[in-house]
């Protein structure tokens, strides 16, 4: 299936259990995520994340600390997010020494690539000539298509 | 937007070689399958197959000059596709950032408490 695939990371000088507190406690997770976290960090628990007056159901499918959370969203309301409807969001935590960890972070699935035209033809207007540029950009960003850094389990 | 659209889109930018032929098209312009095939280190053969998969995937169209046919980028729909992937790679970077910011004061936290708490007997003061 050609998806698309956002993989980034970063190297944080926290042990991973700080990093695992701050990537799956809500409290923690409506600091650098949502403005608004219902979440239980349980395999199956289904969750709710607000963005301002805007939002979406969450559904946790990985926990296996402190290593690999992984979570889908962007279904359809009213659906179970499977394979094909949804964004899955997994994030893996190496341990490099006792202070230091890197995360990182994929994103795969169907992306959705409806914008409002108005939107659209602003941007083109503005970049149009520039994509070389984005070229470059979008050959880091597409680090592959079959990520090494899946969760185990997933 | 269809699924498949999306599907199409997505395994046309993947490739690397592809990704090549796009990148000539970009700086280059209207240019025929020859000229590709002179400025990449694939055969003509692969330079059709990878023009085939863009054009399908509208990232690619073609128009006929003389007895030439010459293909050009298409300009909205590769700015919609790298758009969206950019969009969503930078929206990580931020909240990677912010993660990496909690998480080394939340660390810098404990340690302050641990060596607080680890202090010579004469300076606690119990209760």
């Amino acid at each position: 299936m050609a998806d698309l695939v956002i993989e980034r990371e970063v190297l944080i000088e926290a042990p991973v259990e700080v990093v695992w507190r701050t990537i799956t406690e809500p409290g923690q997770m409506s600091q650098w995520f949502a403005d608004r976290v219902e979440l239980v960090a349980e395999p199956g628990a289904h969750g709710f994340m607000g963005f301002g007056d805007q939002g979406g159901p969450v559904v946790v499918e990985t926990v296996d600390p402190p290593v690999c959370f992984s979570f889908r969203w962007n279904h359809p309301g009213g659906e179970e997010p499977v394979t094909g409807n949804s964004m899955l969001v997994e994030f893996t935590l190496t341990p490099e020494g006792d202070e230091r960890t890197r995360l990182r972070v994929s994103e795969r699935g169907h992306e959705l690539l409806a914008w409002p035209d108005a939107e659209k033809q602003r941007y083109a207007d503005e970049h149009r000539g520039g994509w070389a540029e984005y070229l470059d950009r979008l050959a880091q960003i597409l680090v592959k298509r079959q990520s090494g850094w899946k969760c185990q389990s997933g | 937007m269809t699924a498949q659209a999306d599907d199409e889109l997505w395994s046309a930018i993947a490739d690397p070689s592809r990704r090549r032929v796009l990148d000539l098209l970009v700086n280059h312009g209207g240019v025929s399958a020859s000229w590709l095939a002179g400025h990449v280190t694939f055969s003509r053969q692969a330079v059709s197959k990878h023009l085939a998969v863009l054009e399908q995937a509208g990232l690619v169209s073609r128009r006929k000059q003389g007895r030439e046919v010459l293909y050009q980028v298409e300009a909205d729909r590769l700015d919609q596709a790298t758009r969206a992937m950019a969009d969503l790679a930078t929206q990580w970077d931020r909240r990677l950032g912010a993660i990496k910011r909690l998480a080394e004061a939340a660390h810098a936290q404990a340690k302050r408490n641990e060596g607080s708490n680890t202090a010579p007997e004469g300076d606690r003061h119990d209760g």
